[in-house]
């Protein structure tokens, strides 16, 4: 029974990393950058959830705004600071966005200070607990669970079946060869963005339900767990992303479970290591085929 | 020959690669109808025409024009909406689409309800395309992906074609039949204009061509008069 319990944790965090591992593993999929700004979008994204239920709104109105603002947020970052370096080397794209990183932490910290503050978790996901047996289930997991499937399905929908989806998929593949189809790329990479940023807003509100507290720095160490869950599920792999996601989850879980808490975010470094030096394509990465 | 009517224009190109002059002020131009090709030994500027063209590069000076309009510095998604369609060297098919979504990536610019009659009339000209239509396109054969890449380009109903070595790659006995789709494609209404370094095959076809030395035209004029020009026999066609 212990065992399913911590299953069920473990997939409760690791379905909240393997939302915001989406978008890493997009982005890279379409433009080869290593977003580093996404994990901040988070912590962005739970202060805005956190300031308006603060302000007495409602807290569905601070869940959309919340989403809303993360996706605008990355979208207006993807315009001014990653498009104009559409041509420039790889490096100082992966430079620039650790430069938004810092940017939007230190923002934060000037606006809001480096306190951290209580996030109103109960507003949004009441307090409730089920339990089956022995087996203790909370509320909260069971809607992060509902809405992290939902949101993976939905994605996976659109990736595969509509029709800016499968032009994601061309420009992530060849965006020369994608332009020459008519299909206007910056518009594309914009997309991708936004529907990252969305699934991190999801995500942030999830993250920030389970852990209820926002702070300047929120987003970097749920940023680089959610990286090295890309990267372990294959970075640019929509699959992998979910898996890896899951994967970084109950790895962290069962750290845990067996006492050795002060270790569980290192575990998240060691599997980095481990998956560059052993197989750096991860679960799902690219193979490329290609044939004359 | 529909000799007249102008279709597309390029004037004075000249095209950077950083330092690298590519193209030294080229001059050519396309006809309504016609099947013109660009030959040249390989690194000559072929390519890189066709990519100026389809707005992948720009060009430094002069102009280009398409149906009386300005294409210069257009983006290539905006040069694809004008009617030109470019057909890559090496095809660039997305390998990891199916061929049914190459197809629909090929009809970006169509509205939907056009889709199914698009792909039902590539389907058509390759039924081997048919029978694959749910395979993922990096799983076809060399000359499949060549015939994908040709298909793909004719979903969106181009005026102008503009195909880039498709015979580069293939046995003998495809290289033909990649040569007679052209010219039943250029039958079906569709002006040519085609870069090769078969150029026996390609002038045997062409109404006119262009011969591009080192990223400049050095000769120019109907395709059987240059098939029987001496300098053209040394250098390309190997007697
Ligand atoms: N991406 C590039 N970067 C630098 N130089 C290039 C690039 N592409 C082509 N070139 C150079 O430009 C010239 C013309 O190349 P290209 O247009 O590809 O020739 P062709 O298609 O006739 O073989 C060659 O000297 C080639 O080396
Ligand atoms: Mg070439």
């Amino acid at each position: 029974m212990i065992v399913l319990q911590q299953l069920i944790n473990g997939l409760q965090l690791g379905s909240i990393y393997s939302l915001i591992a989406l978008g890493y593993s997009m982005v890279y999929g379409i433009i080869m950058l290593l977003n580093f700004a996404h994990g901040d979008i988070i912590m962005v994204g739970g202060y805005i959830a956190l300031l308006i239920i603060g302000a007495g709104i409602h807290p569905a109105v601070a869940i959309i705004a919340a989403i809303v603002g993360c996706m605008v947020l990355a979208c207006v970052i993807e315009k001014a600071a990653y498009a104009p370096l559409r041509k420039a080397p790889r490096i100082s794209l992966l430079i620039t966005a650790i430069g938004v990183s810092f940017f939007l932490e230190n923002v934060a910290q000037l606006l809001l200070s480096a306190n951290p503050r209580s996030f109103p978790n109960t507003a949004i996901i009441p307090t409730a607990n089920f339990n089956l047996g022995s087996l203790n289930i909370s509320l909260t997991t069971l809607v992060t669970l509902a809405v992290a499937i939902v949101s993976m399905a939905l994605l996976t929908v659109l990736v595969n079946r509509t029709k800016m989806g499968k032009a994601m998929r061309a420009v992530s593949e060849d965006m020369g060869a994608a332009q020459l189809m008519g299909i206007n790329v910056n518009r594309t990479i914009t997309f991708t963005f936004a529907i990252g940023a969305v699934l991190a807003g999801i995500g942030a509100i999830l993250y920030c339900c389970k852990y209820p507290q926002v702070k300047p720095t929120t987003g970097y160490l749920l940023g680089m767990k959610a990286f090295v869950a890309a990267v372990l599920g294959g970075i640019g792999s929509i699959p992998g992303a979910m898996l890896g996601g899951l994967a970084i989850g109950m790895a962290e879980v069962i750290v845990n479970a067996l006492g050795y808490t002060t270790w569980a975010d290192a575990v998240v470094y060691v599997i980095l290591i481990l998956v560059l030096l052993i197989k750096p394509t991860g679960f799902l990465g690219r193979t490329m085929s290609e044939k004359v | 020959m529909a000799e007249s009517e102008l279709m597309l224009q390029a004037q004075d190109l000249n095209v950077y690669y950083g330092s690298i002059h590519a193209i030294q002020g080229v001059s050519f131009t396309v006809n309504k109808g016609e099947i013109v090709t660009l030959i040249g030994a390989n690194g000559a500027g072929k390519s890189t025409t066709l990519n100026t063209i389809s707005g992948l590069l720009r060009s430094k000076t002069g102009s280009l024009t398409f149906q009386g309009e300005n294409i210069g510095g257009m983006a290539p998604h905006a040069v694809v909406r004008k009617g030109i369609i470019h057909v890559p060297e090496g095809r660039r098919i997305f390998s990891k689409l199916t061929v049914e979504e190459n197809l629909e990536m090929g009809a970006y610019t169509r509205p939907g309800r056009e889709l199914n009659d698009a792909i039902a009339g590539v389907f058509d000209r390759f039924p081997r395309l048919q029978e694959r239509r749910k395979q993922v396109a990096g799983t076809l054969s060399g000359g499949e992906q060549q015939m994908l890449a040709i298909g793909r380009a004719l979903v969106s109903r181009p005026s102008l074609l503009m195909l880039d070595e498709p015979s580069m790659g293939l046995a003998p006995i495809l290289v033909e039949q990649v040569f007679s789709i052209i010219q039943e494609i250029h039958r079906s209404g569709v002006t040519v204009l085609l870069v090769e370094q078969n150029a026996r095959m390609a002038l045997s076809i062409a109404d006119r061509g262009y011969v591009l030395e080192t990223g400049r035209v050095v000769l120019t004029g109907p395709g059987k008069e240059l098939l029987a020009n001496d300098s053209v026999r040394k250098a390309y066609l190997g007697s």
